[in-house]
């Protein structure tokens, strides 16, 4: 069974993925709105540069948090309507790792997008380019840390009847601790001063949710079934 | 393999059922709507924890070690649990992989082979059907707990799984399952479960003390 484990972690992964990719719209819509969300700043700010450059850092990491949020309710909702939530359980992976698969195939189709949209977004906000490398490090810690807290929210919401209004009151206090340290790095790096420890702390809160959230969410699945 | 089954006290839906089977049996679950069929297949499963009593295999108990437990059983819910964006093939990709069966055989025993690559929204009710089921054939499990397995099937189907069932229960594995039609189970045990009595459902206000209302 130990042998078994990373293959149907694996398996779980690859499924995701191509349903993933079956359901081209549904993936892309988190990007698209983090990049409109983004867009919509200098329309509604004004166009002074100096403004949007001092904004940027927090505009990008706040749509990034929200972006992240909205394909969250599908990640395990969708498994417990049809049934497919019980196959998962009955192969013989503990419910963790059926969450910690979950949770990854959340971050490469929704956080490693987000990564990817995020270097042109900064850019169009006016970012100094020599900052755009701690952004994109500290949106790479960032997006893991949402993928572990949020996959734990959504399976802790799981049998809840209005688990959708639920998912963000739960999701957005636990992250504000990534969105401070993420946007504080930023801030450090473009008013010259030292933003290592920001981006360390960051990389500590990772490292404390990636046992925590999937033990989490899979005491939550667990009782999703029952 | 010996199998003894027995708990008790699923209180309200179950009440101190207990029931014992040996390799080769076949156990069918009879009784009205809200009996709570389903949730004693799903108690067997190791999904749902009794509230009192104890589920033994081989004198041990199962639900212990729940992950260990699944790795003994094929679980058919009453929901197909095929996604409709995936092929047939795809489906039935992660059962695969869990138990190393071979996908391709278990589709021609159901007879759905043609069907592999069409995807799972393109399959009309007793073709998803079948296809669960082939996921129970795919999990090389002893014990097979089906939810109304005939749900939607013809009659060469049925067929089909009159030859699945013996071959199952001849290699010593065992068939729980839930049914309102006669399945082809020879020689399978019955157990009916009474479903809740009239005089323990609050019918009318009256039942209640005033004071309670207001």
């Amino acid at each position: 069974m130990t042998l078994q484990t990373p293959t149907l972690i694996l398996a779980i992964l690859e499924r995701d993925l191509r349903l993933a990719l079956r359901h081209g719209a549904d993936t892309l819509g988190s990007v698209l709105f983090f990049i409109l969300a983004g867009a919509l700043f200098p329309l509604a700010l004004g166009p002074s540069p100096e403004l949007l450059r001092h904004m940027a850092p927090g505009i990008v990491w706040v749509c990034a948090l929200l972006a992240a949020l909205l394909p969250l309710d599908r990640l395990f909702g969708s498994e417990l309507e049809d049934g497919s939530l019980d196959q998962l359980m009955m192969t013989g992976l503990p419910p963790a790792l059926i969450a910690l698969a979950k949770m990854l195939a959340h971050w490469l189709t929704t956080g490693l997008p987000l990564l990817a949209a995020a270097a042109p977004l900064g850019i169009m906000l006016g970012m100094p380019s020599d900052s755009l490398p701690i952004l994109l490090i500290g949106l790479l810690l960032g997006t893991l840390i949402l993928s572990l807290i949020g996959g734990m929210a959504a399976s802790v919401v799981l049998g809840a009847r209005r688990g959708g209004v639920l998912l963000p009151l739960l999701v957005l206090p636990l992250t504000t601790p990534a969105l401070i340290f993420g946007a504080a790095a930023l801030d450090a790096a473009q008013t010259g001063l030292s933003w290592g420890p920001d981006l360390e702390l960051l990389a500590a809160f990772l490292a404390a949710a990636i046992p925590l959230c999937p033990l989490a969410a899979g005491a939550g699945l667990r009782a999703a079934v029952e | 393999m010996e199998n003894i089954s027995v708990f008790r006290g699923e209180r309200l839906v179950l009440d101190q059922v207990g029931l014992a089977l040996d390799a080769g049996d076949a156990l069918l679950l009879t009784g009205p709507n809200g009996a709570g069929k389903s949730t004693l297949l799903r108690v067997l499963a190791g999904l749902r924890k009794p509230e009192g009593g104890h589920v033994l295999w081989s004198g041990v108990d199962a639900l212990a070690d729940r992950s260990r437990h699944a790795e003994r059983v094929a679980y058919l819910g009453h929901q197909d649990a095929l996604k409709p964006g995936l092929t047939l093939l795809e489906n039935l990709m992660l059962a695969a992989r869990a138990s190393g069966g071979d996908p391709y055989s278990c589709m021609s025993a159901l007879n759905i082979s043609g069907l592999s690559e069409l995807p799972a929204r393109m399959l009309s009710a007793g073709q998803k059907r079948r296809a669960a089921l082939a996921r129970v054939l795919l999990a090389r499990a002893p014990l097979w707990l089906l939810d109304e397995p005939s749900l939607g099937l013809d009659s060469n189907t049925m067929g089909l799984l009159e030859t699945l069932f013996r071959t199952h229960r001849e290699a010593g594995g065992i068939v729980i399952a839930t049914t309102h039609v006669p399945l082809p189970l020879p020689d399978a045990k019955s157990l009916a479960l009474p479903g809740l009595n009239e005089s323990d459902i609050p019918q009318t206000m009256e039942d209640f003390p005033e004071d309670d209302l207001f």
